[in-house]
This record gives C-alpha cells, sequence and structure tokens, in this order.
C-alpha cells in the first residue's frame, strides 16, 4: 500500500505524454427497453491499467463486451487507436478477452489452448512454440503445458487464460472479473501478479470489477458506472479524496454521511445545526450530504477543545471493534439515529461502550457532495 | 433390529438375483442352444456344436439381407446424426417455442406401426419407390428425432464462452464450429450414432412397411421364423447380442476416454 504513490508518479513520467488507446464516445446500448449504457464517453490510455467499476448491472461487462466485438453498440462510437471498432468482428480487433468463467477449451492441453490464438494468425511453428513457451513461463505454467484444464486448479485455469489472450500480444486486453472465481487468499496474490504482469508486458488492461478494493489495488485509473453512466474516472486517490457524488463516495472505500440542506458558510444538518464546511457548487436550500472518512475524524478527549476551525458533534459509543492494526469506534450522534464511524490506530484511549465522547474533524476533511 | 435390516438386505438381494434371471435367461437359452447338435428339436441337448454359425456365414440369403442392413443401418445414422446436430442447436440455440420442441420428440412417441402405415401412404403419394432408399428415409426420420434429442443433453451444459473466445483469438464461425463446438459434444454425437445405428440394425416394423421387395435382416429372420425356430435363428440371434454388446462396450469406452476429442481436433486444422 505504502509504495503505490511512488509507483504511480514513477509511471506517470515515463508515460508522458499519455496517448489514448480507446476513446469511447457517447455509446449507448440498449436491450429491449433497457439502457445498459446510457451515454458512455471515456478514453483509456496507452500502457494503463484501467479499471471499469461498479455494482452489478452498472453496464461494466456490457462495455466491455462491446470493446471485445460480442456486443455491437446501438449508438455512439467506439475507437482503437483512432480506427471505430463499430461493426467489426471479435476476430478483426487487436483486442483479446480473458473471461469470467475463463473459457478455456476443454479438449485442449494448456499448451494447445495458449497455442490456439497463434495457429490462428498461421505463425511458423517455430515462432509459435517460443512464444508459448515465453508465456507459459511468464505466468509460471511451465510446468502444467500437458495437463488438461480438467486437471488444473482455479488459479491455474485463470493463468491460463490469461497466457492465452497476452500471447497475442494484442493492443489492449480485457479481462472480465478475473479474480471473482478464487478464493480471497489467492484473489490478494493475484491482484499483485496481474499488475507485476502488466508492467512486464506493457499491454493496455482493461479490467470489470465489482471489488472496489481490487479496483484501488490494481488499476491505475478507474470508471465508477452506475446504472449505465459513467459517474467519475479517475486515479484511485482521486477517487477516494475527491468523490463527485454520494455514490461514488459511498461505493469507494467507508464514508461517514450527514444528510443536511445547503446553507451560507456550510450545510444545515438537522438536529446538530450549522456545520462549516468548504464552499460547493451547490445552491443554498438545496439537499446535500455532508461527508467525512472515518480515518479523517478523531475523537476528543474529555479536557481537549476542539481548534476553532473544526466542526464538532457529541455522541455515545455504541460499539468498539478491535481489527489489529486499526481501532473502529461506532459513536450514536446525539438526537438522531447516525452512526459515525471513526477509525484511528492509537491505542492509548481505547473508548469503552456507552462512553460519552465527542467526535470532530477539520474543515478540510470534509465534503458537500450533491444528492 | 440389526437381524430385521440384515434379513430386509437379503431378500433384496435374492430379489434382484431373481430379477437377472428373469432378464437374461431366455438370452442364455437361446445362446446354449445356438451351439446344440441337433437337426430341428429346440429343447433337447443333443451335444455340442459350431455348425450352425458355419451354415449361417454360408447361407447367401441371410448375408444379403444382413448387408442391407448394414448399408440401411449406416446411411440412416449418417443422416440423423447430421441433422440431428442441427436440429440440436437450432432448437437450444435459436428458439424458445415449447411447441417446435415438443413436435420434434413426436416421431418417438408415435408407435411404429402408425409411422410406417402413413410413411407407406406417404412414399406411395408422392411416388417414391420403395426399397433400401425409403427404409433409410424412414429410419432417418425416427433416428434425427433420436439424435437430437441425445445431442441436446450434451448441449445443455455448453458454455457458449468458449466459441466466444475462439473468436476473439481470431478464429472465424465456421472454424471455431468444428474446432470448437463439434469437438466438445463429440461424446453425445458418438452415442447418438450409436443408438440410432443399433435401433436401426433391428426394427422390423417401419422397414417391413416401406421395404417394398427389399429384404432387412430382420424381415429375413421373420420369414425363417414362420417354419419354426430353428438352431440355425439362434445363431443368427447370438450373433446380433454379440454386435450390440461390443457396440455398448464401444459407446462405454468412448465416453470414457479422454482421447474421443483429441481425435476430432486434426492437427494441421490449427497449423
Amino acid at each position: 500500500m505504502t509504495s503505490q504513490p511512488e509507483e504511480r508518479e514513477t509511471r506517470e513520467a515515463r508515460d508522458v505524454p499519455a496517448t489514448d488507446v480507446i476513446v469511447v464516445e457517447h455509446a449507448v446500448k440498449t436491450f429491449g427497453a433497457v439502457r445498459a449504457l446510457d451515454d458512455v464517453s471515456l478514453a483509456i490510455r496507452e500502457n494503463e491499467f484501467f479499471a471499469l467499476l461498479g455494482p452489478s448491472g452498472c453496464g461494466k461487462t456490457t462495455l466491455l463486451r462491446c470493446l471485445g466485438g460480442f456486443e455491437q453498440v446501438t449508438s455512439g462510437r467506439l475507437l482503437l487507436d483512432g480506427r471505430d471498432l463499430v461493426g467489426t468482428k471479435p476476430y478483426d480487433r487487436p483486442v483479446n478477452m480473458m473471461f469470467q468463467s475463463y473459457a478455456l477449451f476443454p479438449h485442449m492441453r494448456v499448451w494447445d489452448n495458449v497455442a490456439y490464438g497463434l495457429r490462428a494468425e498461421r505463425l511458423p511453428a517455430d515462432e509459435v512454440r517460443e512464444r508459448v513457451e515465453d508465456v507459459l513461463g511468464k505466468v509460471g505454467l511451465a510446468s502444467l503445458a500437458d495437463r488438461r484444464p480438467n486437471q488444473l486448479s482455479g488459479g491455474q485455469r485463470q493463468r491460463v487464460a490469461l497466457a492465452r489472450a497476452i500471447v497475442k500480444r494484442p493492443r489492449v486486453l480485457l479481462l472480465d472479473e478475473p479474480l471473482a472465481a478464487l478464493d480471497r487468499k489467492l484473489r490478494g496474490e493475484m491482484q499483485i501478479e496481474l499488475k507485476r504482469l502488466q508492467h512486464e508486458v506493457g499491454i493496455t488492461f482493461v479490467v470489470v470489477t465489482h471489488d472496489q478494493e481490487e479496483a484501488l489495488t490494481m488499476a491505475d485509473r478507474v470508471a465508477v458506472l452506475n446504472a449505465g453512466r459513467v459517474l467519475q474516472v479517475g486515479t484511485p486517490v482521486e477517487l477516494y479524496d475527491r468523490p463527485v457524488n454520494h455514490f461514488v463516495a459511498a461505493f469507494i472505500g467507508k464514508m461517514n454521511f450527514l444528510r443536511g440542506v445547503i446553507a451560507s458558510g456550510g450545510i444545515s444538518v438537522p438536529p446538530h445545526g450549522l456545520i462549516r464546511a468548504r464552499p460547493a457548487d451547490l445552491a443554498d436550500g438545496s439537499a446535500a450530504w455532508l461527508a467525512i472518512r472515518p480515518e479523517a475524524a478523531r475523537l476528543l478527549g474529555p479536557d481537549e477543545t476542539p481548534g476553532p476551525e473544526d466542526a464538532m458533534l457529541p455522541g455515545q459509543v455504541e460499539a468498539v471493534a478491535f481489527v489489529g492494526s486499526q481501532l473502529h469506534t461506532h459513536l450514536r450522534l446525539d438526537g438522531g439515529d447516525t452512526t459515525f464511524v471513526v477509525t484511528s490506530n492509537k491505542r492509548d484511549v481505547l473508548p469503552a461502550p456507552s462512553e460519552r465522547l465527542r467526535v470532530t474533524w477539520s474543515l478540510n476533511d470534509a465534503q458537500i457532495l450533491a444528492g | 433390529m440389526g437381524k430385521a435390516h440384515a434379513g430386509a438386505s437379503r431378500w433384496l438381494r435374492i430379489w434382484m438375483g431373481l430379477l437377472f434371471v428373469f432378464l437374461y435367461l431366455p438370452l442364455v437359452v437361446l445362446v446354449t442352444l445356438s451351439f446344440n447338435d441337433a437337426q430341428r428339436a429346440v429343447t433337447s441337448w443333443r451335444g455340442f456344436t459350431t455348425r450352425w454359425y458355419g451354415e449361417v456365414l454360408q447361407n447367401p440369403e441371410i448375408l444379403a439381407a444382413l448387408g442391407t442392413t448394414l448399408v440401411v443401418a449406416a446411411l440412416a445414422t449418417t443422416i440423423s446424426v447430421a441433422l440431428g446436430i442441427l436440429l440440436a442447436l437450432g432448437l437450444e440455440r435459436h428458439t424458445r417455442s415449447s411447441v417446435l420442441d415438443s413436435a420434434v420428440y413426436i416421431p418417438l412417441l408415435v408407435p411404429d406401426i402408425v409411422l410406417g402405415i402413413s410413411l407407406l401412404s406417404f412414399f406411395s403419394l408422392i411416388f417414391v419407390p420403395l426399397g433400401v432408399g425409403s427404409i433409410v428415409i424412414a429410419h432417418s426420420v425416427w433416428g434425427t428425432a433420436f439424435a437430437a434429442a441425445i445431442i441436446r443433453t450434451r448441449l445443455r451444459g455448453f458454455d457458449r464462452s468458449i466459441e466466444e473466445a475462439s473468436l476473439d483469438l481470431g478464429v472465424k464461425e465456421i472454424s471455431t464450429f468444428f474446432r470448437i463446438t463439434l469437438p466438445v459434444i463429440l461424446p453425445g454425437i458418438i452415442s447418438a450414432a450409436l443408438v440410432v445405428f443399433t435401433l436401426s440394425i433391428d426394427e422390423f416394423v417401419i422397414a417391413y412397411f416401406t421395404a417394398g421387395r427389399t429384404v432387412t435382416f430382420p424381415i429375413q429372420v421373420y420369414s425363417m421364423i414362420r417354419f419354426g425356430v430353428t438352431p440355425e435363428i439362434n445363431a443368427v440371434a447370438t450373433l446380433l447380442i454379440a454386435f450390440s454388446m461390443l457396440l455398448l462396450l464401444a459407446a462405454l469406452y468412448l465416453g470414457r476416454s479422454r482421447g474421443v476429442a483429441t481425435m476430432a481436433v486434426p492437427d494441421e486444422a490449427a497449423g
């Protein structure tokens, strides 16, 4: 986690100026009365690890399948290196897909599965052998080349599916929920593994996932989708620190929300009254949310006073959860049924259940969101 | 309690034994009598001989009928399986009509005698000459329904993303069908072929109606039996049993071994 910002910096330095490999312009896809994609526009850069993130049914898989050529958009354009992809078949695009079910050919050995796409290109046998051996080495499957898919574990199958797609050296690799079928521990390992592999092969990865943690861990940039629309595109840090609306804020990480109405100087949250916040682009009187990350808030000691710029709300400790590196304190705010969560890694003050405490945060850590 | 249970299980075992006797004793009698060295007698044992097998193999009528039947079965199987694959694919993937779905299986449910009569009237209506051709057509009508039913069970669990993966990897639709779809459903196709072939070989009623002057093997046996059950017929029947067993074993072996699918993907297809 700690090395990530560093890594991102070197990446950006190396990749400047970034060119867009894929450009999606006003893509609409309807299935009967359902608008699976509702005016989606976004650009994916060269060599980027890009994630399409959203709850099930948000349109992320539809977009991926449109990019792969398995679905055609109803209207709009999909450009790959400036060339319009609309109407071209999957076999006419320099794009490969790793399927959620892995879609390995059950009647072929691992070797033949991986070689399949190269033989389709009618490459000389020597080159096929060289490239298959190379890619099997990269994913650590060289010793299993003679196995059949049904003789492999889930993690091994996933690697075969990956090898089969990257051996084609596509401009873009599409991955549909690549880790969904793996158990939790393996999933964590494969997230790092996929990232390493993406660096190594230098292919643009577009991954679809419903798991925000997975998206944040792996991706350079993430597009958050809901109900067929792109809500926000940004780096994991941007999405986490500056979500554009309530949905993104709630979907990425944990967030405390207070419902209120915009007033001059802040937001009026009943029954707590006016809470000062940085002005947002919203008219006075419109409904809005005040959002505070659990780790940005702090519990005040009994003798402490909040800073002049800080907000402060009293409440009663409902529960305290110790999760190893962190302490989660659930505080029921006075005069309402809002539970406010505060995380801290200090253990010197361990709140007791039912203890009366005050929560505070600085002006800059709270954000007003529309919705 | 334990004793009662043991008693019940012993009775069950005896019951099962009786069932097997009931099922297989006639076959054992038939096979045994095919080796009986008696001219006409059916029931009394006069010593062991294999001469009836020799006579069967020298009987030109039996051999001709057997030849006709094998030709009919081979042709009907080929047609049935080819049409059955297409029908199964179409039903499984391109229609949700339950009427069409059930219509396919009607030939399986219609009594053979009805099918025989209707085919006979149909053939004479459109002036199809009766003979090997008309039997092949008749058997294909009914074989296609069987083949489609068997192949569909294989298609039901088919993960279509493997076809998409093939397209994605640069192989067009038709090649994808031959390299991916067909090999994966091959076990279903093989069992369909074996079933249709076996059914066609011993099918009597439909063949009898649509054969004209052509004599198939079951018709030949029928005409021989009118003069009594001879040891020769027992020998023929024994050969038929052996042949069916062989087909059954082949089906079991092919269904089990993983070699099936590999055979269907010739190496040069990929290069």
